[in-house]
């Protein structure tokens, strides 16, 4: 995930310290993985270092130091460039599925059997997220309905993947015999 | 006969089927417990339709056994099966497959009027069902008149107003966009949770497939995969 820019988005409403952010990006994407604070100061270290945020105060009030960041223009201005462009084809989380596959295959492991497990787990995860009742926030189920599509992806590849998988099974049990074999 | 409450609502043995001479089901055995939501997946051609027509009893399965509510299928006449289904079933086919002389409402309210119940109670039930199931048509339209969608809606309607104890949806959702696919989902999944009955799910689709507790995975007429989704 682009988060540097996602920070930059989450500061958009106002200025905010490095907890709201966090707890905001973890109820933006409820199903992503969470992010650390780690992550968070370190991202907004950078972004100031670039002129994209900017320090607005240090408050205490009793407890630790807590320092509130600003959008700066130049900030904004990357992230409205950054949502104008479409993203690029995403990195596949498939593609370990794929070289499992693949590697399964070449190495005459049982191809077929490790496809249906794999169908199996994505089917879970998929039922986990449709599962979940229904937000009324429609911002909130468009991230649910993306990974739901990627899933869904996936699930065909696999399908598709059993099909040639038996066809090429199939093929190679009715195909005749070569001269040299069929002598032997 | 009475099906006991922890007695499998459907259980199908060994059943094949043959059209000519495409075998459709090719010894399938299943079982699915009351309450259960059982996914029926497969490639095209894989035989889950005529899995669903041989577990409702629209077809005879030229071999194997097939136990429906307590009830032996192949030892109940045409009129019995009908009784039964109408009844204890809510069946939802593909394109609905509505009676094209009736309107909507009289399509929903039919398997309670056969039934003999009331015409005033059958219409008041199939008029709630309909504006449950979110049908924007009038109630008096004929089923010509109705897009792909809503015919499968008034289908919906008409398989849950009887209170089913099994229901049997064969791609419910296929003729619909993905929002109403997912509105019709969630109303056949609450009416089945309800009333505490068993939903059997033919699909091609993987998030229709996904809200089940089971998937069973059919390929050239036999189970090939079974995937514990609950």
């Amino acid at each position: 995930m682009a988060t540097n820019e996602v920070v930059l988005a989450l500061l958009r409403d106002g200025p905010a310290h490095g907890y709201d952010l966090k707890r905001d990006h973890d109820a933006w994407f409820p199903d992503a993985r969470p992010l650390a604070f780690g992550q968070v100061y370190s991202t907004l270290g950078r972004l100031e270092r670039g002129g994209l945020v900017e320090v607005l105060e240090t408050r205490s009030e009793g407890g630790p130091e807590r320092t509130v960041y600003a959008l700066t223009e130049r900030g904004g201005q990357l992230l409205s460039d950054w949502l104008a462009e479409p993203a690029g084809p995403a990195a596949s989380s498939a593609e370990e599925i794929v070289r499992k596959t693949v590697a399964a295959l070449r190495t005459g492991a049982d191809a077929g059997g490790f496809l249906a497990r794999q169908r199996a787990a994505h089917l879970r995860r998929m039922r986990e997220l449709t599962d979940q009742p229904p937000d009324g926030d429609p911002a909130a189920r468009l991230a649910r309905d993306h990974l739901v599509a990627h899933l869904d992806a996936d699930l065909r590849w696999l399908d598709l993947a059993v099909e040639r998988v038996a066809t090429s099974r199939d093929t190679n049990e009715q195909s005749p015999k070569t001269p040299e074999e069929a002598t032997r | 006969m009475t099906d006991q409450p922890t007695a499998p609502v459907l259980e199908m043995t060994a059943v094949e089927h043959a059209y000519r001479r495409t075998v459709a089901l090719n010894g399938v055995s299943l079982a699915v417990e009351p309450g259960e939501v059982l996914a029926v997946s497969g490639p095209s051609g894989c035989g889950k339709s005529t899995l669903l027509h041989a577990a409702a009893g629209i077809i005879r399965p030229q071999s194997g056994s097939v136990r429906l509510l307590g009830h032996d299928l192949e030892g109940l006449d045409e009129a019995a099966r009908t009784r039964l289904r109408r009844r204890r079933v809510g069946i939802v086919l593909q394109f609905g497959q509505l009676v094209p002389d009736l309107p909507v409402i009289e399509n929903v309210a039919l398997p309670l009027l056969l039934d003999g119940h009331d015409r005033a109670a059958a219409y008041t039930a199939a008029a709630a069902w309909l504006d449950r199931v979110g049908l924007d048509a009038d109630h008096d339209t004929p089923p010509a008149e109705l897009s792909g969608g809503q015919a499968q809606r008034v289908a919906v309607a008409r398989a849950l107003v009887t209170g089913p104890a099994v229901i049997f949806a064969d791609e419910p959702t296929g003729s619909m966009d993905t929002i109403g696919g997912e509105h019709l989902l969630e109303l056949l999944l609450g009416a089945a949770r309800e009333r505490g009955a068993a939903l059997v799910l033919v699909t091609h689709d993987n998030v229709v497939a996904a809200h089940a507790d089971r998937e069973l995975r059919l390929r050239d007429g036999l189970v090939e995969a079974e995937a514990v989704l609950r």
